[in-house]
């Protein structure tokens, strides 16, 4: 039988080789990369507005919204170190469904608050939206 | 492994040399990291709600200021410059913590919270003065619903400052220890996931509500 | 500057006056005295006996899961005693209040009473049901020690405990929600209720959500993390399964219920306008957005209740689980489709056939998993050597019940149908039968079927049957009249009626919740001769229903490891399989084992929030101020804690381990 005492000494952090935190591999490579293209998924789009270059068209939103998209996943690359083996895949899955739900939510909420008024009478819809 | 591949229907017999306990110190791993992971899957869903209530009453001006009126694109270039460059000097302080450099991790911290803390500043700003031009948070669901989504992550970002300072003093006091580098790598995600949430924000509050 | 005493007054305690004690209401006060007398006798035998430091050194403080566990069930049984109450003055109301007659119950009690009802049963009941029998029964089952989290685990508890104290102390200072239990704005906005009650019900249903949050994360992360040598996902106890699932589920919906009752706060206390009448507020919002938690929370409670009824089954039948896969799958399914249907308790907003269609559809679709799961249970009771032991019992009146309330779920996700069921006592029918027939049954069948395993002794039988026989058929007379009324056109929560014909079948179900009382009342007595008579039903195995997960493979009660030697698993029913190969513990070889330390922690913040909580409904914002940046230190205090481990010597296992051997 071991000596029990032998193991208060280290203070409460037993620290095993699986912790986790020594396996996330960050470089100032991967940083400088992610950093790169964060700052210009973000001057693209901030340029494109403020220089006026966009019409108020709804293709300019999409746009918008595809490289928040893209930007996003840089996020997760570079930033977060997210990739399919972290954590024995659990990470991506628990963010895949994440996804899932934020959209289903998302896109389900304006869906149906856009529905709301479908079986009013058209006469009654007339300036609705305009009143105080 | 050996064992394993035995048939293991039949009961008795040969299949007695199976083993059914683990006789050496058995430890889990440490589950902190996806524990704090799967928090911010959670919090996450937070601020998918209020998106959508953004999206579904970002529209309701009721006669008060529209989007375009009051929100002011440089003050929030400025801002997301500072969130993203904290960004990356929050990943120095990790490569530095990597090292087992002590020092220079806990000045790129520093470095970080002034950032972070002037993104507050400003915000704390943007939202002084739209309240005193009268459109506060109680003059219509726009403004309700845009200060609630943008003032949650600010709320958000204020608490990863506390948190940094909390974790200078520990890392002063007991050094790179692993349970200091545990807390400092869920600090890191959280700071990185506000950048994401913040990409949305800036995106869809701001960049298309200037356009519409 | 000085503060005159009305400026003190109000600084410190708010809106809140004398007058805010119900002394006029008779009801209450005798309620009061009721509870007082209660307290007042429980802790007086405490500091008589000198327990005090035993309940905080081995149970408030305690961070073992089986504890905790414990601990949340208790919980959930002296609410259900609240929660039950409510429905007893409901039904005896509504079976009087006819003609003339107005009934016993104000309007404005009553408004209160079938808000808290509903409130208490779900956020108060369930939940700390399910929760606790996760806690307790998922480690042993992974053939772990404790969870992921123990600390954690502590603090979600006692903050599960300060929201349910914070809607109890609605019963004697102020008022509760008028509401109904979800609080639909624009009726639970500020102009149409200005009171105490929504606040009360917001910020106790924010703090216990705080603590259901972090308890999800702590179940899923153990689950993950600490499963034991060999158990893959597939050879996972069902139990385990649909615990993980629920608690996917649980971190998945809850911080929307965070999100829409902060949005709801913000209304009444910052002058937002989210779900306002005015200003471009949509109380649709709310609903959609309460929805999109209500619905993955139904199957929050059943799914862990139908993990409970597949381990019961598989036991009691003497066979292995028939179509282990396709009841993982079925879950699966469950879970995420959940997520997918919230539109159907908002039929009647009036959207258009695509949205109505789409939510209609995917609603039945839900039926179809779990049939599957119905068949995979009587597949498993088929040919088996059934023991109709009081869990089996609850697993068979579950099988009847939960099929007639699942098909009448499905009559209500026809949205033309539903038009006309809406909000009336078909749909109330509807969900207790669901409930009621899925969610309570399968807890008390797990209470019966895990009882021995947390205290050494079974369950009385006798008793166990007479409550059960009262439980089922008062089920049956309080809520079949329910669906008639409903088809007949009653609407819920009304408090009188004109049409006497309506009388007879408010009667037939008065007279099944007198049943239910006396179900309640028998399991009480179980619970009491059980302890009276527990050497006679001691169990000294371990396992006293031949089961075939791991938790019948260590001692009853468990050690506080659990497990002496982590167990390596070959096959989904683990224990059988050892028992089949004649595994004995062994009895050398003992290592210390690693355990976290006991902290009070969890109990001073669970305490701080309670006043924080209290402070804000009442609008003391110097002692809400106070306690929450007390709160925030005593949090941070706590990380400065780095000493949080001990082990538990190689002998004083090998103790416990011949101890048990010996008995």
């Amino acid at each position: 039988m071991s000596d029990p005492t032998q193991h208060a000494h280290d203070d409460g952090q037993h620290e095993h080789s699986h912790d986790g935190v020594d396996q996330i591999h960050v470089s100032l490579k991967g940083y400088l990369t992610g950093f790169a293209a964060a700052a210009f998924l973000t001057l693209l789009p901030f340029w494109l507005v403020m220089s006026g270059a966009f019409s108020k068209t709804g293709p300019a939103d999409a746009f918008i919204l595809l490289l928040a998209a893209v930007q996003i996943v840089v996020h997760m690359m570079y930033f977060l170190h997210l990739n399919a083996k972290s954590e024995g895949g659990w990470n991506m899955l628990a963010l895949v469904f994440t996804i899932v739900l934020v959209v289903i939510t998302l896109s389900g909420s304006i869906w149906i608050m856009y529905h709301l008024n479908e079986n009013m009478m058209p006469s009654m819809m007339k300036d609705v939206r305009n009143l105080p | 492994m050996s064992d394993m591949t035995m048939t293991v229907s039949g009961g008795s017999g040969a299949e007695a040399t199976l083993r059914f306990h683990i006789a050496e110190d058995h430890h889990p791993e440490n589950a902190t990291l996806l524990g704090f992971w799967l928090y911010l899957m959670s919090d996450c869903l937070i601020f998918a709600c209020l998106f959508a209530t953004y999206g579904v009453l970002g529209r309701e001006y009721a006669g008060g200021p529209s989007a375009q009126q009051v929100l002011e694109l440089p003050i929030v270039a400025v801002n997301t410059t500072l969130l993203l460059l904290s960004s990356i000097t929050y990943g120095f302080a990790v490569l530095e913590m990597q090292h087992n450099r002590r020092g220079p991790m806990m000045a790129w911290l520093i470095v970080t919270w002034f950032l972070g803390a002037g993104f507050i500043t400003l915000e704390l700003t943007e939202f002084a003065h739209l309240v005193s031009i009268g459109a506060g948070p109680g003059r219509s669901a726009f403004l309700s619903s845009f200060f609630t989504l943008v003032g949650t992550h600010g709320l958000h970002v204020t608490s990863g400052l506390i948190w940094m300072i909390v974790l200078l003093v520990q890392v002063g006091k007991k050094g790179l220890v692993p349970a200091n580098k545990r807390r400092l790598m869920c600090l890191s995600m959280f700071w990185h996931f506000l950048d994401v949430v913040w990409v949305g924000v800036f995106s869809f509050v701001y960049l298309m509500g200037v356009l519409a | 500057m000085t503060l005159h005493s009305p400026d003190l007054a109000k600084l410190i305690f708010g809106r809140l006056s004398l007058d805010d004690i119900p002394y006029h209401e008779p009801i209450l006060i005798f309620t009061f005295i009721g509870v007082a007398v209660g307290a007042i006798a429980v802790l007086g035998l405490v500091t008589y006996y000198r327990k005090w430091g035993y309940l905080w050194n081995e149970w408030f403080t305690s961070v073992d899961h089986k504890k905790i566990g414990i601990m949340y069930i208790v919980l959930a049984l002296v609410m259900l005693l609240r929660g039950f109450a409510d429905a007893l003055m409901m039904r005896g109301q509504q079976a009087i209040a006819f003609g003339a007659h107005e009934g016993y119950l104000p309007a404005s009690h009553y408004d209160q009473i079938f808000t808290a009802h509903g409130t208490i049963m779900i956020f108060f009941v369930a939940m700390p049901f399910i929760t606790g029998l996760i806690n307790f029964v998922m480690p042993l089952q992974i053939g772990s020690r404790d969870v992921a989290f123990p600390f954690l685990n502590n603090f979600s508890y006692w903050m599960t405990v300060s929201g349910a104290l914070l809607v109890m102390a609605s019963l004697f200072i102020g008022v509760f929600a008028r509401t109904g239990w979800l609080a639909y704005p624009p009726l639970s906005e500020l102009p149409a209720s200005p009171d105490s009650g929504v606040d009360y019900w917001i910020w106790g249903l924010q703090i216990a959500g705080v603590g259901t949050t972090l308890s999800g994360i702590n179940m899923i992360a153990t689950i993950v993390k600490m499963r034991a040598p060999g158990m893959t996902m597939m050879k996972m106890p069902i139990f385990t399964w649909t615990a993980l699932l629920a608690n996917v589920l649980i971190v998945a919906a809850f911080p929307v219920l965070t999100a829409t009752l902060a949005l709801l706060a913000l209304d009444r206390y910052a002058g937002t306008h989210f779900f306002t009448n005015d200003l471009g507020g949509n109380y649709m919002m709310y609903i959609n957005l309460i929805w999109v938690w209500g619905h993955p929370e139904v199957y929050i409670l059943v799914l862990p209740a139908f993990g409970v009824f597949s381990e019961v089954t598989s036991t009691f039948s003497r066979k292995r689980l028939f179509g282990y896969a396709s009841m993982v799958y079925a879950t699966v399914v469950i879970a995420v489709l959940s997520y997918l249907v919230w539109l159907h308790h908002f039929f009647t907003m009036g959207s258009g056939a695509s949205v109505n269609s789409f939510f209609g559809i995917t609603t039945m679709i839900i039926s179809i998993p779990t049939g599957a799961k119905i068949f995979n249970w009587m597949f498993t009771m088929y040919r088996g050597r059934i023991v109709y032991d009081v869990a089996m019992l609850w697993v068979v009146a579950f099988i009847i019940t939960f099929v007639i309330g699942g098909m009448t779920g499905v009559l209500l996700a026809v949205p033309p149908a539903d038009f006309e069921l809406h909000n009336s006592l078909f749909l109330i029918a509807h969900f207790h039968n669901v409930i009621i027939g899925g969610v309570l049954f399968g807890m008390f069948a797990g209470v019966n079927y895990w009882f021995p395993k947390a205290f050494g002794f079974r369950l009385d039988p006798f008793w166990g049957k007479v409550s059960f026989w009262f439980w089922v058929i008062g089920f049956y007379f309080a809520f079949m009249p329910l669906y008639l009324l409903g088809l007949m056109g009653v609407t819920r929560r009304v408090r009188h009626f004109d049409d006497p014909s309506l009388q007879i079948w408010f009667q037939l179900a008065a007279f099944g919740a007198i049943l239910i009382l006396l179900g309640i009342a028998a399991m009480i007595v179980q619970f009491a001769v059980s302890i009276l008579h527990r050497e006679k039903l001691r169990d000294s195995s371990g396992d006293p229903w031949h089961g075939r997960t791991l938790e019948w493979s260590t001692a009853s009660p468990p050690p506080p490891y659990n497990y002496a030697f982590t167990p390596q698993v070959h096959d989904i029913d683990a224990w059988w399989q050892m028992k089949q190969h004649n595994w004995r513990p062994p009895m050398q070889g003992f290592l210390p084992i690693h355990m976290p330390k006991n902290t009070g922690t969890g109990v001073y913040l669970a305490v701080l929030s309670f006043i924080f909580g209290f402070a804000m409904v009442w609008y003391m914002w110097l002692i809400a101020a106070i306690s929450f940046v007390t709160l925030l230190a005593v949090a941070i205090h706590h990380t400065f804690n780095y000493d949080r481990d001990y082990y538990i010597p190689a002998d004083e296992v090998g103790r416990v381990e011949a101890a048990r051997a010996g008995a």
